[in-house]
C-alpha cells in the first residue's frame, strides 16, 4: 500500500476507503517525495512514448517513399515523398500555402466561433432545464446525423458561393458538438455536488457559475474538440467544391492542372493544420483542467 | 451559547412525517411522527436501520426538501430552505474535484459574500481546526478520503453555523481514521460549542460520540429510544471504549436497535455484557 502511495500518489476513485490517514504522520513528506520521483520518470516514458508514437509515421513515410522508387506505384500519380517534401517548402517559401492556409483558417475559425457562440450557451441553458433537454435532444440528434455536406447545396442556393455559405455551413456542422457536449455535461454534474453548494448557500447564477459550468467542462470539450476536427473536414470539402482560395481549392486545383505534387503538398498542409489545431485545444483542455488526476 | 434566548432549543421537530410518491402509484412513508429536540450546543447521535429515513430527516433539516406533514425549526426559525445557520457534511464528502482544499472551504463564504482576503484567511484558520496545515493548495485527488472529510468538515465550519448536520461522514473510513475523526469531532465540538446532529449506523460511534443518541425504527422511521450517554471527554489515555460504563449504553442502545426489528442483521457482536440485558427501554424524553 505505502509503495503504492509513492509511485502513484492520490489516485484512488473518490469514494474508496482511504488507509493510514492521519495527516501528521510525515505524510507531507511521502507526498514530496512522489511528486518529485515521477518527474524524471515522466521525461523518460515521455521519450520512450513519443518514439512508440511516430514508429508508425515514419514507417509510413519509408513506404510512401519507396512505392513509388522501386514501382509499385506510378511516380506521377504519386511522387516520393522527399518530392513532395521539397515541393512543400518551395510553397511554404513562396507564400502560397501561407495564403490558402489562412484563408481555410479564417473561415474554419469563424464559423467554429459562431458554433461556440451559439452552442455553449444554448447548450447550458437546454442542459440546466431538463424539460427543454427531453424535448429537444432527440431534434438536434437528428441534425447532427444529418451529414453537414448533404446541407451544402441548400446554403450556396440560399448564401450564395462567397464566404458566407462557407462560414455558415462550418458553424452549422460545428454547433451540434458543440451543444450536445454541453447539454450532456450540464445534465451529468453529480447531483450531490449541486446539493452540497446549495446547502452552502449557492443559489441560481452563482450555483452555476461555481459548480454547475466547471463540472461540465471535461464534457463540453470533447464535443468542442469533435468540432474543431470537424470543422476543418467540412471546410475542405466544401472549398473543394466552390472557392477561390483556401486550401481545399487548392488540392482541387492542383489536381486540375495535373500538378500532383502541388496537390500532396497542399494534402500534407491540411494533416498538419489538423493536427496542430487537435494539439492546441488538446493544450486548452489541460490546462483548464489541470485539477484533473 | 446562542444568542437567541429564551429557547435554548437548537432544533426542533414536530411530528415530522415525510412520504414519498411511489412510481406506480400510492406513497412511502419515509419518518412517520417525529418530535424531537436537540438542545443547543448539544451533540446528538442518532442511530437506525438502513432505509430508517436517516439521510431523509438531514435533507430536511439542510433544506433541500420539505417535510410532507409537520415542522423543523432551528433556533426557533422554521426552515424554508438551506440556509448559512446550517452545515452539512454529507458522506462522500462532496467537494468540488476542480477546486483546492482552501478553495474548497472557501465556497461557503463566497455564497456569503465575505470579501477575498477574509475568506483565505478564514479558510486557512478552518483548515487548521481540522488538522490539515500545509495543505491548502492541494486538489482533492491529492488528499486521502480521511483529508478530504476533513476538509469537507471545515467547509462546513468555516460560514459559522449554528447547527452542523452529518450524514455517516466517517462510513466510508478505516477504523483508524475514523477514530482520529471522533476524537477531533470532539475537540471541534468543544471548541466551537455547536449543535451536532450525527447520523451513524455504527452504535460504537453513536455513543462514543453523542450526549444523547437517537434510535429509530426500520422504516417508517420513529423514535424508537433516546438514551443518555453523556461519557467523559476522551483524556487521550484510557481506553473509553471499553470502561463498563461504554459497554453498558452500547448494549443499551444495541437492544432499542434489534428490539426494533429482530430480523434485522447484527451489525457488531453483542458483548459480554455486564448483566443479563434487561429489556427496559428509556422511553424517549422528548
Ligand atoms: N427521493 C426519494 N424518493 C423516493 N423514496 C425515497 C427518496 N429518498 C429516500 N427514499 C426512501 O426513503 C427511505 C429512507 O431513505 P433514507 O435515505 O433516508 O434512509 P437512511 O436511513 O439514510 O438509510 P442508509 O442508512 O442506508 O443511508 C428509503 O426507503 C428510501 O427508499
Ligand atoms: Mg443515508
Amino acid at each position: 500500500m505505502s509503495s503504492a502511495l509513492e509511485t502513484r500518489p492520490a489516485v484512488a476513485p473518490p469514494d474508496a476507503p482511504a488507509f493510514a490517514d492521519p495527516p501528521t504522520l510525515g505524510r507531507r513528506s511521502v507526498h514530496d517525495v512522489a511528486r518529485l520521483a515521477p518527474a524524471g520518470r515522466r521525461l523518460r516514458s515521455g521519450a520512450a512514448r513519443a518514439a512508440r508514437a511516430s514508429v508508425a509515421l515514419l514507417a509510413f513515410l519509408v513506404l510512401w517513399e519507396l512505392a513509388p522508387r522501386l514501382g509499385w506505384v506510378d511516380p506521377v500519380f504519386l511522387p516520393p515523398f522527399t518530392q513532395v517534401a521539397q515541393t512543400f517548402a518551395g510553397l511554404v517559401a513562396d507564400g502560397t500555402l501561407a495564403t490558402n492556409a489562412g484563408a481555410s483558417l479564417v473561415r474554419a475559425g469563424a464559423g467554429f466561433s459562431i458554433a461556440l457562440a451559439v452552442g455553449i450557451p444554448l447548450g447550458l441553458v437546454i442542459g440546466w432545464s431538463s424539460r427543454a433537454a427531453q424535448y429537444l435532444s432527440p431534434f438536434f440528434e437528428v441534425f447532427r446525423n444529418t451529414a453537414a455536406l448533404a446541407l451544402l447545396p441548400v446554403f450556396i442556393l440560399i448564401l450564395g458561393i462567397g464566404e458566407s455559405s462557407k462560414i455558415a455551413i462550418v458553424a452549422f456542422a460545428c454547433t451540434f458538438p458543440v451543444l450536445l457536449s454541453t447539454i450532456a455535461g450540464v445534465r451529468s454534474v453529480d447531483g450531490l455536488l449541486v446539493r452540497s453548494a446549495r446547502s452552502l448557500g449557492l443559489r441560481g447564477t452563482q450555483l452555476f457559475r461555481k459548480v454547475v459550468l466547471p463540472a461540465a467542462v471535461p464534457t463540453m470539450f470533447t464535443g468542442i474538440r469533435m468540432a474543431a476536427t470537424g470543422s476543418i473536414l467540412v471546410l475542405i470539402a466544401a472549398e473543394m467544391v466552390g472557392a477561390r482560395s483556401g486550401l481545399g481549392y487548392y488540392i482541387t486545383a492542383m489536381q486540375f492542372n495535373f500538378q500532383i505534387s502541388q496537390m500532396y503538398a497542399g494534402i500534407l498542409a491540411i494533416a498538419i493544420v489538423g493536427v496542430a489545431i487537435n494539439g492546441g485545444l488538446v493544450l486548452v483542455e489541460r490546462r483548464l483542467m489541470r485539477w484533473r488526476p | 451559547m446562542s444568542a437567541l434566548a429564551p429557547t435554548t432549543s437548537g432544533l426542533r421537530f414536530a411530528s415530522v412525517t415525510k412520504e414519498f410518491p411511489v412510481r406506480g402509484g400510492g406513497t412511502l412513508t419515509a419518518l412517520s411522527e417525529l418530535d424531537l429536540d436537540v438542545g443547543a450546543g448539544e451533540l446528538l447521535t442518532v442511530v437506525g436501520p438502513s432505509g430508517c429515513g436517516k439521510s431523509t430527516l438531514l435533507d430536511m433539516v439542510a433544506g433541500l426538501s420539505t417535510p410532507t406533514s409537520g415542522t423543523i425549526e432551528v433556533h426557533g426559525r422554521e426552515i424554508r430552505g438551506p440556509g448559512l445557520d446550517r452545515g452539512i457534511v454529507f458522506q462522500q464528502y462532496a467537494l468540488l474535484p476542480w477546486r483546492t482544499a482552501q478553495a474548497n472551504v472557501e465556497l461557503g463564504l463566497e455564497a456569503k459574500g465575505v470579501p477575498r482576503r477574509r475568506r483565505g484567511a478564514i479558510a486557512r484558520e478552518h483548515l487548521d481546526l481540522v488538522g490539515l496545515t500545509g495543505f491548502e493548495s492541494r486538489y482533492p485527488h491529492e488528499l486521502s478520503g480521511g483529508m478530504k472529510q476533513r476538509v469537507a468538515i471545515a467547509r462546513s465550519l468555516a460560514y459559522d453555523p449554528e447547527v452542523l448536520l452529518m450524514d455517516e461522514p466517517f462510513a466510508a473510513l478505516d477504523a483508524q481514521t475514523r477514530e482520529s475523526l471522533q476524537d477531533e469531532l470532539l475537540r471541534i465540538w468543544r471548541a466551537t460549542d455547536k449543535t451536532i446532529v450525527f447520523i451513524t449506523h455504527g452504535i460504537d460511534e453513536a455513543v462514543y460520540l453523542g450526549q444523547r443518541v437517537v434510535v429509530l425504527t426500520p422504516r417508517p422511521g420513529r423514535i424508537r429510544a433516546v438514551v443518555d450517554a453523556d461519557l467523559p471527554a476522551p483524556d487521550g489515555v484510557t481506553d473509553l471504549r471499553s470502561t463498563p460504563e461504554f459497554v453498558a449504553l452500547r448494549h443499551r442502545v444495541w437492544e432499542a436497535l434489534h428490539a426494533a426489528d429482530p430480523a434485522d442483521q447484527v451489525p457488531d457482536p453483542a458483548p459480554a455484557g455486564p448483566a443479563a440485558p434487561t429489556r427496559t427501554l428509556e422511553v424517549a424524553h422528548v
